[in-house]
């Protein structure tokens, strides 16, 4: 059953696939819609530095944070990828 | 100022000919060169030429300003304007690449297998694209009449002949590589000035912590210009004065239209493979985060100098550079008390200065006394970021007419040579329209391009998501979506933005309390995007099934390998 085998192998990929985007896309809500606009003025009574920290992750972290988050998408995906044999072209 | 004028010319001259030299040689000869350059593009010049697409005029000239404005509510365009890349990279990069076609529409067509569905895309494409460029031309018009002292209409005319110059002659391929030159143009045209402004204020060169540093009298800069903007009136820079539910609701509009711009999504048609598509979108990001951390430092260092230069002061000892913005009607003086001084206040019965948010950047480094090649620079790196997002817009205009309209609607027959005419006819054609706007402005160049974001969102956005998570999706529930939302969003604008339904322009601050939610015609996208969601899940619910093949292309978009080239 060769192509049962391959579909289940596929379903598993979108799976997992799923779930790294439920994880990521939550820390991606909570940074920017939590810590920069929600919880931005309880947050903004701790200083970092000059910065009161809600408007430092509003104008500043928030950024930062959604670069790293692409990038641990990407090698999440590409060992995804190699696992399940979809890794060439 | 002389100096200046010799330096700004030398720059953008050197840059122009740079322009064009690489037009001339990434000539498209096929349409598929032309619409996606080849298919061949590498994830770092992709990840270059996309964040030059992306930082248009408005990110460049217009932003700083209006953060150094807007103060904590300015975070709507740093957070929104980047947190959508991560929606791209993980919702759409990887599967519309896979999908591999050349366009937008191609994959609203396809996916919901039906010619309807595809010129309703065509039509939300060209919406988005004409509100969007006409922004950049009023770019490209404002940095030629400063800097060079021609006239506006000039500037804007001779921006367009460059633009048509390699958007014609290179298609996507010419407009790729010359993105590539214009983001290492405006990176540094951007940097330079920050760099410079950060150590004369605060000793750090890092103007990312500079923003948060003490000034040169021990004080955090960040407290002292909430001192000095509650003195005047103002609210306190780090607190702004949009409640925050207009500030979620126009964070969220600006994400989502931006994975739903057609110009930024097309650019992920032209990597090799699926990862690259992944990388490509992470690379874009990275590039554009170095200018958007470093918009809101120079919004601090902007405004305070500003206030401490003009307020209050003798208007007979401003500097030279107040009179040269003076001449342009971006910087306006009205001596209203007679005694000579400059009374900068919130109150506007007082305020005797009014400050075009498009010249803060754009003036910075004179104001804080920079060197002429400096000032120069600035100039060649706004005119690349209005350039490189004109062309990207323009390619994208041009390949819905020719591309999707002409070929996939009216005449399939047509031959690839007599399509690439097509096309480069259609790019002339949109550069014309382009210029029109550029000549006749919309307004404030950021708010007219925000609304194009409003736009993206309420149309694209759930068509494609919901086309790719949700096999069972089909053409009915897409295309009433797609035109709810749209219409919703282009009925609000009209009523909010434009006072169309209660005798026009002057009628619109009154309707503020009227605002649907407490939200703008800026945030409203998230609202009409939710509505399109909604109307095309129950339209889904009462018509047909989605047909088998379909289901199976979906799930074929959903495994990266086997990506091949993008093809007809």
């Amino acid at each position: 059953m060769a192509s049962k085998s391959k579909s289940n192998n596929a379903r598993d990929y979108w799976r997992r696939n799923l779930r790294y985007l439920f994880v990521l896309l939550g820390i991606w809500f909570v940074i920017s819609f939590g810590a920069g606009i929600i919880f931005r003025e309880s947050l903004d009574s701790i200083q970092l530095g000059g910065f009161p920290l809600g408007f430092w992750f509003a104008q500043q972290g928030a950024i930062y944070v959604f670069v790293i988050l692409i990038f641990v998408y990407v090698r999440l995906m590409n060992k995804l990828d190699q696992k399940h044999g979809f890794d060439q072209d | 100022m002389e100096n200046v004028q010799i330096w700004t010319y030398v720059l953008v001259g050197i840059t122009f000919s740079l322009y064009i030299g690489i037009a001339i040689w990434s000539r498209a000869g096929s349409t598929k060169e032309f619409y996606v350059a080849g298919g061949g593009v590498s994830p770092l010049a992709n990840g270059m030429a996309t964040a030059a697409d992306w930082m248009s005029a408005a990110s460049f000239i217009s932003m700083a300003g209006l953060i150094s404005f807007m103060g904590y509510d300015g975070a709507v365009y740093l957070m929104g304007w980047t947190g959508g890349y991560v929606l791209l990279a993980l919702l759409l990069a990887p599967y519309l690449r896979k999908f591999g076609k050349f366009t937008v529409p191609d994959f609203i067509g396809e996916r919901y297998y039906s010619k309807t569905a595809r010129i309703v895309a065509v039509l939300c494409a060209l919406l988005v694209s004409f509100t969007y460029v006409a922004g950049q031309m009023r770019g490209v018009g404002v940095v030629f009449s400063r800097f060079l002292e021609v006239d506006i209409n000039t500037g804007v005319i001779i921006g367009m002949i460059i633009v048509l110059f390699y958007a014609v002659l290179g298609g996507m391929k010419g407009i790729t590589y010359t993105q590539v030159a214009q983001y290492c143009v405006l990176i540094f045209a951007f940097m330079v000035p920050a760099i410079f402004i950060s150590i004369q204020m605060t000793g750090n060169p890092i103007p990312q912590l500079g923003m948060g540093s003490k000034g040169t009298d021990g004080i955090y800069l960040l407290e002292k210009l909430n001192g000095l903007s509650t003195e005047l009136g103002f609210a306190e820079y780090t607190q702004g004065s949009k409640s925050m539910i207009d500030v979620f609701a126009i964070t969220a509009a600006l994400m989502v239209g931006t994975a739903g711009l057609p110009h930024v999504i097309v650019r992920f048609f032209t990597v090799k493979r699926v990862k690259d598509a992944r990388k490509s979108a992470g690379l874009a990001l990275l590039f554009i985060a170095i200018l958007y951390t470093t918009a809101p430092a120079i919004a601090v260092f902007a405004r305070t100098n500003l206030i401490n230069t003009v307020s209050g002061k003798a208007y007979s000892a401003m500097p030279i550079w107040f009179s040269n913005w003076e001449k342009t009607g971006l910087l306006q003086y009205n001596d209203k008390n007679g005694d000579g001084r400059i009374n900068y206040s919130a109150d506007a019965a007082n305020n005797e200065l009014f400050v075009d948010r498009d010249i803060m950047v754009l003036a910075n480094p004179e104001i804080a006394d920079l060197p002429p090649w400096v000032i120069a620079l600035v100039a060649a790196g706004g005119l690349a970021a209005a350039l490189s997002t004109a062309a990207g817009l323009l390619l994208v205009i041009s390949s819905s007419v020719s591309h999707d309209l002409i070929k996939n609607v009216f005449n399939p027959k047509i031959t690839d040579k007599q399509e690439l005419l097509a096309a480069r006819l259609s790019a002339v054609g949109a550069v014309c329209v382009a210029g029109y706007f550029g000549i006749n402005p919309p307004g404030f160049v950021a708010a007219v391009v925000a609304l194009a974001f409003g736009l993206a969102a309420a149309s694209f956005f759930p068509a494609i998501i919901l086309g790719i998570f949700y096999k069972k999706m089909n053409k009915e529930g897409a295309i009433a979506g797609m035109i709810v939302g749209i219409s919703l969003m282009v009925f609000y604008m009209l009523k909010f933005k434009f006072g169309l339904f209660d005798g026009g322009k002057d009628a619109v601050a009154g309707l503020k309390s009227q605002w649907w939610f407490g939200i703008s015609p800026e945030g409203f996208g998230t609202v009409a995007m939710l509505v399109n969601f909604a109307v095309s899940l129950v339209f889904n619910q009462f018509t047909a099934g989605v047909p088998e093949p379909v289901q199976q292309m979906v799930e074929k978009i959903r495994i990266p390998s086997g990506a091949g080239e993008a093809t007809h």
